[in-house]
């Protein structure tokens, strides 16, 4: 079983020498004066193209992004059952679905509480 | 030493890491971020364990969803750079409770008796863990819906009651 989680390793591996590779890179060039270097206000801007940031950035978030996070996390852990359901062998195919449909259909009446006392509006 | 050996201990150092920095970081984003450093390596404890399916529950649910509660939970209250030392006159209650945490630990490490190497170790497949949660544990499956769904409706009665309608 390891060695085919030796892939996702791969992958992992792969992911961090991503933006090491490109950012090391940058830097070593610049210390061995490969590259140009030319520093500006406007370049080291946190938007080089957008928006001028203002104010501090740690500022409150709307109190209703908690409601979101909290749906995500029960409809998390309900794909986390649907993942044994969608790789059982074919024996459970019709009891599996059946048992399947009333687990979400009892998670759909939370859901249609939530919307029903407006937890999925932005008022 | 085998080569599971290594990475089993590459992966405690980059776990053990990540717990230091949560609790070492001044700015509490730092420390939610070494926090889903140190689940990840949690999972992939499990994966070196042979419990695959422990470890996609653990990345989605602890390395995804609770991370994300803490994080919003700091987004919504305003949390600062924590400045000066976190000192109080709890510090002996704190002392003590760690001190207990650690003896039990250790101690429940060297009483276990370990049995077998992980390659020895029983596999079981997601497919087998879906069988049996389909047949033999298909109630338990389903008060765990009602459990979720209990816990849905709590929470936005909860956050709804704070708001003050």
């Amino acid at each position: 079983m390891l060695p085919d989680w030796g892939q996702v390793g791969f992958l992992l591996l792969i992911a961090i020498m991503f933006p090491i590779g490109g950012i090391g890179s940058s830097w070593l060039l610049g210390r061995i004066r490969m590259r140009p270097d030319y520093p500006d206000r406007i370049k080291e801007d946190t938007y080089e193209c957008g928006v001028e940031t203002e104010g501090p950035t740690w500022v409150q978030f709307n109190f209703r992004y908690y409601y979101f996070a909290l749906l995500f996390v029960i409809f998390d852990v309900e794909a986390v059952f649907l993942y044994p359901y969608a790789v059982s062998g074919e024996r459970l195919v019709v009891v599996g679905l059946i048992e399947m449909l009333t687990f979400v259909g009892i998670l759909f009446i939370g859901l249609l509480y939530a919307w029903r006392k407006n937890a999925l509006e932005w008022t | 030493m085998t080569y599971e050996e290594a990475l089993f201990y590459v992966i405690a150092a980059i776990t053990v890491a990540g717990a230091l920095g949560v609790v070492t970081a001044r700015n509490v984003i730092h420390s939610a971020l070494f926090l889903i450093l140190a689940l990840l390596g949690v999972a992939a404890v499990y994966v070196l364990l042979a419990s695959e399916f422990l470890a996609i529950v653990q990345v989605l649910v602890y390395g995804g969803a609770v991370t994300i509660l803490i994080l919003f939970a700091m987004m919504l209250t305003r949390v600062r750079d924590i400045e000066g030392p976190l000192d109080g006159p709890q510090r002996p209650f704190a002392a003590l409770a760690a001190t207990v945490f650690l003896g039990t630990t250790v101690l429940a490490v060297t009483q276990t008796e370990w049995r077998g190497e992980t390659d020895e170790a029983t596999v079981v497949t997601i497919e087998q863990i879906g069988e049996a949660l389909f047949s033999t544990w298909a109630m338990p499956f389903e008060i765990a819906s009602l459990l979720l769904m209990v816990a849905l409706i709590g929470a936005i009665v909860l956050a709804r009651g704070e708001e003050g309608e």
